[in-house]
């Protein structure tokens, strides 16, 4: 499982980079960008679902 | 003039009433049921969807809907509001392609880093406060505390002097509150701020600092400078929205907690729990509804909207319904899941949402490492503002044990 970030709908909220600082980050614009490549484990997954499930824009998904 | 009492609010809807202003959740599950888009002719013509549903819609919708005036208030929509795409208080006020451009002028300053590096100069001014209060037993945390704090953070990100908070919050409750003023004594109310703001941006041409005047009058667009307006304009919005939306939030957070002594027992044995809480009281008491004017006639969930009519975007009704939150109605200050639209949805996401939380969150800490126990005092009325930003605005608290 990977993380899909829409750049296009995120709007900067930033609930995913402070629920789940190894998985994002931050542009200078407060704009979210992804940190990790690749397959997530476990303990990274549950991270990013709740990333993904904090996210007012619904920017975050996570698949294949 | 005070506009006469709602009786039925699917058809009459005015967020200024007396019943609104003392508890819409009611209301606001009320109309989710019958309606869900309530209206009323009063200022002019206005809808007031109350699903998160038809809220993000039009949060995201900026084809049919401008923020050309973000504030309802009675006359005509458009008598003293400047063309899109600027508006009077960009980016606030504004549309694409604009809004972006006005927009990633003023994120840098309000991006995670820099405002995190404000968390000491926020903690202090909370403590002087704290220390100010001392050991009264009866303390008013509205009027001590909750409204000091984003007046002094404000103050300093403009480089305008903390002593003139007090004439801030003037004209915060200039431009939010006499909104059922005729324009002539609108614009005559005005005056004052026009001056105050005038005045500092001639200071600070003369003498730069590193203040955001200094910054919005060294910017460029394109190559060439801002407008004198769009400076001004920013200005006003820093000075307006970031004021008493954030002194609505630590207050209502506060009344919460005076309210419910067990999360405030919880919150003070875990501490590690404020940041699901601090979301969670943003969630259940967001302080901000905006507005939005319909652009041209335009049938919107089976509406006939029509241009010009007000938007009452509510989203603390959107934060409570019941199809996107579970257990919406009920508090839970360690909610994992929680999508809330406090700071709105879609392009205009509040500015200074990184800022709110911090002070939120410092405001908090602070307070609950002092009174450990506190509840409301039953012989002062708990008054809340009126208008679209909602919080104690009289919060009279009795402290039973302090650490």
């Amino acid at each position: 499982m990977k993380i899909h970030l829409d750049t296009e709908k995120c709007q900067g909220h930033g609930r995913c980079y402070s629920l789940a600082p190894d998985l994002f980050d931050c542009d200078d614009l407060g704009t979210a960008v992804v940190v990790i490549a690749g397959e997530l484990n476990d303990e990274q997954l549950a991270k990013a679902k709740l990333a993904a499930g904090n996210c007012p824009e619904f920017a975050i998904t996570i698949g294949d | 003039m005070i506009n006469p009492p709602v009786e039925d609010f699917a058809t009459d809807f005015d967020h200024t009433d007396e019943a609104w202003v003392a508890d819409p959740y009611p209301i606001m599950e009320d109309l989710r049921e019958r309606c869900p888009v309530a209206h009323s002719d009063r200022y002019g013509g206005l809808w007031a969807p109350m699903t998160y549903d038809a809220v993000s819609a039009i949060a995201n919708d900026t084809e049919h809907f401008t923020s050309r005036t973000v504030v309802i208030h009675n006359g005509r929509p458009g008598d003293d509001a400047l063309p899109a795409p600027i508006g009077v208080a960009p980016p606030i006020s504004s549309d694409p392609p604009f809004h972006e451009i006005a927009r990633r002028l003023l994120l840098p300053a309000f991006a995670p880093r820099p405002i995190a590096a404000l968390e000491d100069f926020t903690r202090e001014l909370c403590n002087r406060l704290l220390d100010e209060i001392g050991d009264a037993e009866f303390v008013d945390a509205s009027n001590q505390y909750a409204e000091h704090i984003p007046v002094g953070l404000i103050a300093k990100l403009c480089g305008l002097p903390a002593e003139d908070g007090e004439q801030f919050r003037e004209f915060v409750r200039i431009v939010l509150e006499g909104v059922d003023l005729p324009t002539e004594e609108r614009i005559e109310a005005f005056q004052p701020i026009e001056e105050y703001i005038s005045a500092a941006i001639v200071e600070r041409r003369e003498s730069p600092d590193d203040g955001l005047i200094s910054y919005l009058l060294d910017a460029e667009i394109m190559g060439e400078k801002l407008s004198d307006e769009h400076v001004f304009g920013s200005i006003l919005l820093l000075i307006v929205a970031g004021i008493d939306t954030t002194w609505s939030a630590i207050g209502s957070s506060i009344w919460h907690l005076a309210n419910n002594p067990d999360d405030l027992e919880r919150l003070v044995a875990h501490p590690e729990l404020l940041p699901s809480a601090v979301e969670e009281f943003l969630r259940a008491y967001a302080p901000v509804s905006m507005a939005r004017l319909v652009k041209d006639d335009f049938e919107f969930q089976g509406c006939p909207m029509k241009k010009d009519d007000w938007i009452f975007l509510s989203f603390p009704a959107a934060n409570r319904d019941p199809k996107a939150f579970d257990n919406a109605d009920e508090v839970l200050i360690d909610r994992e899941i929680n999508r809330h639209s406090a700071f709105g949805l879609g392009i205009h996401r509040c500015l200074g949402s990184n800022l709110a939380r911090l002070e939120m969150t410092v405001a908090l800490e602070e307070w609950l490492k002092r009174y450990t126990k506190f509840e409301l005092n039953a012989s002062e009325p708990t008054t809340f503002s009126q208008g679209q930003v909602r919080g104690p605005r009289q919060l009279s608290l009795r402290i039973l044990e302090r650490s």
